[in-house]
């Protein structure tokens, strides 16, 4: 049912606008309307809190659907997701009754916000800081490259709250976009994912009440691992969506287009591509579903096996959309087809939500543990 | 407000295939739909009844299987569906269809508000619609692009035209029919379909309706097809080329041979 729901808005309202959407890089929030009228936007969140209390694994069926149509938009979807597990996750009664039952029924949207300019694969690097004064928390810094960035209405924002303390000493808070002395800066110009906004958040002596924070103090980086762990799954999704979606326009081009008198199809040279782009497409799809439903099981490390997933299916994505640009050719190049925008679009899934060199010391640091 | 929405089934355009022999319709093998004014008239009933109060119920006349697409009816917002079917309705045409229709709604107690889409996409004959009305002596309105308001017992509404549209007042109880202009059907929602798929369809026979045999299905129907067949494409085209003046002489002077001939 998530699948055919989430299929007939991919097919009917995103399909048809990604070009624009791409050319203009205009916020999609008219389709993530729609997907809340469709019930989609709480997907994730639980009964009680409005929505529809799935697991990664459903997130991850609505969302292979919206990136076989543009990945600008199933990032601009996942991306309040990833700003709201760290409230689902760590965060109080109170704050989940404040804040999730506007993100299930679609009227607000979430973004999560880590990165900085000296804190990008090494989160350790992290210099926003949260100083408490009274009973209010203040922070300082500035956030880069936050997906959603401008758009959301609140943001999970993590801030060193002890220096001393190192990884233990970060902590959660949630910012509102109305907060005093909370701004947003550049707004970024992307090779792909256009259609999704990214940008800066200042925070200069922003005031925000003491009970904002998210978790206990010192907990940010176990609440940011345990988010990741979960959201790669759907990272990884978007890879096999984009793969699966640029496969259709490769093979449906190769029967239509004619070289030598027959389609381009009946050439071995062709077909084989293709055979690999499916088989690898498929790989990925089995590997990304096991992991999430592994997940959904509440297994005591899923690390190893969320990692795994996401390098995985992002490369397959960067190879499959690069060939289904190399099936159609110079018309595979232009515009006028949508694969140059899918391979545009492939490539940030191997770097966003940790590079896949980054995903891969994971897998590898898991291994060292496991063979001792 | 008491909304009945008529809904049918037909085979999906876009696959359809006509037997060179007997130049009918194929069926087999083409997916079913609900006709597609049909969503329209569907969505403006939902959104009817969500803004004015009142229910929706969706109803069909078909084989079994249209029960599916009243599935689909819920999941888009329907509160109730109903499905009338019998082996003796096999074969009928607009007239005895609107007397098995007719016989439906009187059955389930009446409506303030009877919505057609305007036309099926495999009759085209766009007679239900207005037949039903008849039958059931209802005011009757037809391809209408906007509901303005309902008030004290009657709807504003425009009726599209060709150069234009007419704005009608409607007495309530009315019946009608709707052009794709009117609205943009909603996606089924996720809990929508959950509802759709444990929502019961009830269904009515001939006896349930209390019809009278005789005037249903095939044995009701005095429609009788002689011939169908694929009109042969018509003579030769030739452009005019030339200045526009030129063209218009040319075209006089051929005009008038067509005339004189």
């Amino acid at each position: 049912m998530i699948v055919e729901v989430a299929q007939q808005i991919t097919n009917e309202k995103v399909i048809p606008c990604r070009a624009e959407l791409d050319e203009t890089e205009e916020f999609p929030r008219e389709i993530l309307r729609e997907i809340a009228k469709a019930d989609l936007a709480g997907l994730y969140i639980a009964e009680e809190y409005g929505g529809y209390g799935g697991g990664v694994f459903d997130m991850v069926l609505a969302m292979e659907q919206f990136a076989r149509g543009c990945v600008g938009v199933a990032t601009s979807f996942a991306a309040s997701a990833l700003g709201a597990y760290p409230i689902i996750l760590s965060g109080s009664r109170e704050i989940k009754q404040k804040y999730l039952p506007p993100l299930a029924s679609g009227d607000k949207l979430a973004a999560f916000a880590l990165t900085e300019a000296n804190a990008g694969s090494d989160a350790s690097g992290i210099q926003t800081t949260a100083v408490l004064d009274g009973d209010e928390w203040v922070l300082n810094g500035t956030k880069q490259w936050i997906t959603n960035g401008g758009e959301a209405n609140f943001y999970s924002v993590i801030a060193i709250t002890n220096p001393e303390k190192g990884a233990r000493g970060a902590s959660m808070f949630v910012i509102e976009d109305t907060d005093p002395g909370f701004s947003y800066g550049h707004k970024e110009k992307k090779l792909g994912i256009r259609a999704s906004a990214t940008r800066e958040l200042i925070f200069k002596d922003c005031r925000i009440p003491r009970d904002r924070m998210i978790g206990r103090q010192g907990s940010g980086f176990i609440t940011v691992m345990k988010t990741i762990d979960r959201s790669r799954p759907g990272i990884a999704v978007l890879g096999v969506g984009l793969a699966q979606g640029a496969l259709d326009e490769a093979v449906k081009y190769a029967k239509q287009r004619i070289q030598f008198k027959k389609p381009i199809i009946s050439f071995q040279a062709v077909q084989h591509l293709l055979a690999d782009m499916a088989i690898e497409t498929e790989a990925a799809r089995a590997l990304v579903y096991a992991v999430a439903a592994h997940i959904d099981a509440h297994p005591n490390n899923m690390s190893k096996a969320s990692s795994m997933c996401k390098v995985f299916a992002s490369d397959v994505a960067m190879r499959v959309t690069t060939n289904a640009v190399q099936v159609l050719g110079g018309y595979g190049y232009m515009r006028d087809y949508p694969v140059e925008k899918m391979m545009r679009d492939a490539k940030i899934l191997q770097i966003y939500e940790g590079t896949n060199q980054i995903q891969r010391n994971v897998v590898g640091q898991e291994l060292n543990k496991e063979y001792n | 407000m008491k909304i009945i929405v008529c809904l049918k089934q037909v085979p999906d355009a876009k696959n359809v295939r006509l037997d060179p022999k007997t130049n009918t319709m194929s069926r087999e093998g083409v997916k079913s739909i609900m006709n597609p004014f049909d969503e329209h008239a569907l969505e403006e009933a939902v959104r009817l009844a969500a803004e004015y109060g009142g229910s929706v119920t969706a109803l069909s006349m078909g084989p079994p299987q249209a029960g599916e697409m009243l599935r689909g009816a819920v999941a888009c917002g329907a509160d109730a569906a109903v499905l009338v079917s019998d082996r003796a309705f096999a074969g009928a045409d607009t007239w005895a269809t609107t007397y098995t229709l007719a016989r439906a709604v009187i059955t389930l107690g009446g409506a303030d508000l009877i919505i057609c889409g305007k036309q099926a996409i495999d009759g085209d004959t766009a007679q239900v619609g207005p037949g039903l009305a008849g039958r059931l002596d209802l005011a009757y309105a037809s391809c209408i692009k906007k509901v303005q308001e309902v008030k004290d017992g009657v709807i504003i509404a425009q009726r599209m035209m060709d150069d234009g549209y007419d704005e009608l007042e409607i007495p309530l109880p009315a019946l009608f029919t709707v052009v794709k202009e009117i609205n943009e059907p909603r996606i089924a929602s996720l809990k929508g379909k959950m509802k759709a798929k444990k929502v019961e369809i009830k269904v009515l026979d001939a006896a349930g309706i209390g019809a009278d045999p005789k005037l249903l299905g095939l044995a009701g129907s005095p429609t009788k097809v002689d011939k169908v067949f694929a009109p042969e494409a018509r003579g030769e085209r030739t452009m005019l080329t030339g200045t526009v003046a030129g063209q218009v002489t040319q075209l006089v002077e051929k005009l008038e041979a067509v005339l004189n001939a």
